[in-house]
């Protein structure tokens, strides 16, 4: 009898050594499985937690999970440490292949070659969206499905040229496919992402401001889980947003700097470090990267900028770029004499905005569509506009229409001057605006005019294809001057910029 | 030492050596000033220094005495000054100030010898008003036994062309004085055209006395090369736009603008060339192209 019994202890030992195995295998290719064990074995709660109910529900999963490792404590420890050799085999497999697989693709992949140092484990897709590839959409879509973030479908047919960018119908935000509560993504992320995605918030700073301040929040909902490190865990938990949030609008260049950026500071939080005192930290770290960044930064850039605008100056600014409205206002208060001639283009009409502060702070402005550009630009002086990224062959990624501008104020002699804070500098190279960009929702082309709307069943056509295009790329022969917070530099100075500061990191 | 002491041994400097940069004798003054200081801290001296450079670049408005006097100024400045004594960091600071001085004044000879050897045998030059640093890259050639004409416009209003004609004549080269509204005539004959600069600015562009502009729009229009000899203490943290972004200080000579008080009525003594219209400069840094002139300056300002 006790032969048997011991045979079937033996048996069940054995069993649950293997069932270890798989779940640590498991557990580190993908940390959030946990967190499903987590979320089913808690009470649903409302869809707006408070910040204390998910520290809350974490220790009640914790116990259980810790009473279940209790009685495996023995045979957990080598099976632990096969498993952590396994776990340091595999991201180092995963790391080479993303290596080969970036090396591969475009060269836009320098900047993955980072983020894979600091997450091993998830394979990240290159740069470079590939819409039209269905291997590249299956890898995508299992890795989504791996982090338990919603695949969003793309909406409408697409213009051949930009068949390799998604696009997406603001009607169906991919807030609507999570499951609320029970899901992997911090409220205030589902929050953010559905502010990205109905265009609530929009505008570089804007954006990035609004990330770094959610990154905040989640820094302080959360909690080490036991076993683990913050430094790891943290950076692993965050990607699934940053996926999810990519879904609802694609990032833009000073999202993922900043991103970077706070990557690295987490890595960099020694692992003696108390949690407290480590989130205590990257809270300061983020307040002084939005205040450095941005905010001094644009303090400095007006400086620069307000020697270059001169007594009955008549400047013309496109859209609506936080920076230069700043600049503009600054330079009314100390009693620059100048006036301003707002240009906007449709679909976004941004520059409504743009003429509403500036109207509002006093200064005397003309506002025009985009087709009346030759006709107005004799009598402009100077053309100041705003960034959303600065290549590094110094080609300058702007809202849709820029380019326009500066081709045309070149061709009348008008200097270009464009403001744009170091933070939006990035390592990317591209020289024209097809290989990457973004399409934005092709149901805002439609316009109703005297109660008819031309382009209302525009899906019933099959040879008809709706574009709307956000950004374009400007040459740097049509800019004449980049101010900086660094200073003012011409436009193909920035790959020093930025050799400059990879140097200071 | 007096301020007024200063600028005389200012004026005795370019008395004394007519063929000195302004830009150099600016400095050999600043560092007499600075062994002659008599300031109990380094603050002290950094505003005194200050003064006295603006009390140069009052006597003498060109670009080049304010950027050499700027830079001389970070150079001595740039090492931890953090012995205790002052007496021990004015002696440094007067060292470095010697190392400087004794690296620009060989500056001119280096940009000869890297120019020279753009100018091939039996090539017609054009160049503008007189420039010590042009001479010094002709006089380079001259010396390798290279055959080559000049051109020189005669630049109103100081009729400067005419003593760079004369210069060049000792040196036995065959040079002809043309009017500045020929230039346009002309440049169908030549092969190249040198300039020199009072000051090189933060986009790569040069600031030089007027009439360069037309020339380089000229040459462009022609497809000839447009190369500028400049040294590298004449990089000045300026970024004009245009014409009329460059700075009143620098557009009219020192005495006109004491003198005279509607300077819309005067002429402006220079004119600034932009960075799409100069093929390359030639400075002691090395031959650079008009974008690689901000990564310098970067280099020597950040």
């Amino acid at each position: 009898n006790e032969g048997k019994e011991l045979t079937k202890e033996e048996k069940q030992r054995l069993r649950k050594e293997k069932k270890q195995h798989k779940k640590n295998k498991k557990d580190d290719k993908g940390p959030p499985e946990k967190e499903k064990e987590k979320e089913k074995a808690s009470v649903p709660a409302p869809s707006k937690p408070a910040t204390q109910s998910p520290a809350h529900k974490a220790p009640a999963p914790v116990h259980a999970s810790e009473s279940a490792a209790a009685a495996e404590k023995p045979a957990k420890s080598k099976a632990e440490l096969r498993a952590e050799r396994r776990a340091r085999q595999d991201s180092e497999r995963t790391s080479k292949q993303g290596k080969k697989e970036g090396g591969q693709q475009s060269a836009s992949s320098k900047p993955k070659a980072t983020p894979n140092e600091l997450q091993p484990v998830v394979k990240r897709l290159p740069e470079h969206v590939q819409v039209d590839d269905p291997a590249a959409l299956k890898k995508l879509a299992k890795k989504l499905e791996r982090q338990q973030v919603p695949l969003r479908s793309d909406y409408g047919y697409k213009v051949s040229l930009f068949s390799h960018l998604h696009q997406y119908s603001r009607k169906s935000p991919p807030t609507l496919q999570i499951s609320i509560p029970a899901t992997v993504i911090h409220p205030s992320i589902v929050r953010l992402g559905l502010q990205y995605s109905q265009g609530i918030i929009a505008g570089s700073n804007a954006r990035s401001v609004a990330l770094l301040h959610t990154f905040k929040q989640v820094i302080q909902d959360y909690s080490t889980p036991p076993n683990e490190e913050l430094s790891r865990d943290l950076v692993n938990k965050l990607s699934p947003y940053i996926s999810f949030l990519s879904q609802c609008r694609p990032l833009s260049a000073s999202m993922g700097n900043a991103i970077k950026y706070i990557k690295k500071e987490i890595s960099n939080i020694p692992s003696q470090c108390k949690e407290e005192e480590a989130k205590g930290k990257l809270q300061a770290c983020i307040d002084s990267y939005i205040n450095e960044k941005i905010i001094l930064a644009s303090e400095a850039i007006s400086k620069y900028a307000i020697e270059k605008i001169s007594d009955g100056d008549v400047i013309l600014v496109y859209g609506c770029s936080s920076l230069v409205n700043h600049i503009l206002c600054k330079a009314f208060e100390k009693q620059r004499k100048f006036r301003v001639i707002v240009v906007d283009s449709r679909p976004r009409l941004e520059g409504r905005e743009a003429l509403r502060r500036l109207v509002k702070k006093g200064i005397r402005c003309t506002y025009v569509l985009i087709s009346a550009l030759s006709y107005i630009l004799p009598e402009v002086s100077k053309v100041f506009l705003g960034a959303h990224a600065l290549l590094a062959n110094g080609y300058v990624m702007s809202r849709v229409g820029t380019s326009q501008i500066a081709l045309v104020a070149k061709a009348y002699n008008v200097p270009v001057l464009v403001c744009c804070e170091t933070y939006k500098f990035c390592e990317r190279v591209q020289t024209d605006s097809f290989v990457s960009n973004e399409l934005d929702d092709p149901d805002d082309l439609i316009v109703t005019r005297n109660g008819k709307s031309h382009l209302e069943n525009w899906q019933t056509v099959k040879s008809l294809g709706l574009l709307n295009l956000v950004y374009d790329v400007t040459p740097p022969d049509f800019v004449d001057l980049v101010i900086t917070d660094l200073g003012m530099i011409p436009c193909t100075s920035v790959p020093v910029v930025l050799r400059v500061k990879n140097v200071d990191q | 030492m007096e301020e007024a002491e200063l600028v005389e041994y200012f004026r005795a400097q370019i008395r004394g050596d007519p063929d000195v940069a302004s830009a150099v004798a600016a400095i050999r003054s600043l560092l007499e000033f600075l062994r002659r200081d008599q300031s109990e801290t380094i603050l002290g001296l950094r505003e005194n220094m200050t003064q006295a450079i603006r009390r140069l670049e009052e006597t003498d408005s060109s670009v080049a005495v304010s950027s050499g006097g700027e830079l001389f100024l970070r150079f001595i400045s740039l090492t931890s000054l953090e012995h205790p004594d002052l007496s021990q960091c004015k002696n440094v600071m007067i060292e470095r100030g010697e190392l400087f001085l004794k690296k620009i004044s060989l500056s001119r000879g280096k940009v000869g010898k890297l120019c020279h050897t753009f100018i091939k045998d039996g090539a017609k030059i054009l160049t503008h008003s007189s420039s010590r640093v042009v001479l010094k890259v002709l006089e380079n050639a001259a010396a390798d036994n290279k055959r080559f004409t000049v051109y020189v416009t005669e630049s109103q209003p100081d009729s400067a062309g005419k003593r760079m004609a004369q210069k060049l004549r000792k040196l036995n080269i065959p040079v002809m004085v043309v009017l500045d509204a020929a230039v346009g005539y002309i440049m169908e004959k030549v092969d190249l055209v040198i300039v020199g600069a009072e000051g090189v600015v933060e986009s790569g562009g040069v600031i030089n006395k007027i009439g360069t502009y037309q020339m380089a729009v000229c040459s462009k229009a022609h497809n000839k090369p447009f190369y500028v000899v400049a040294e590298s203490f004449k990089f000045v943290r300026l970024y004009p736009l245009n014409q009329q972004d460059v700075p009143d200080r620098f557009k009219y000579t020192a005495d006109i603008l004491k003198t005279v008080k509607d300077l819309n009525q005067e002429h402006p003594m220079i004119d600034y060339t932009p960075p799409s219209l100069i093929t390359l400069l030639f400075t002691d840094l090395g031959v650079l192209t008009p974008s690689a002139v901000s990564d310098e300056l970067i280099k020597l300002y950040l």
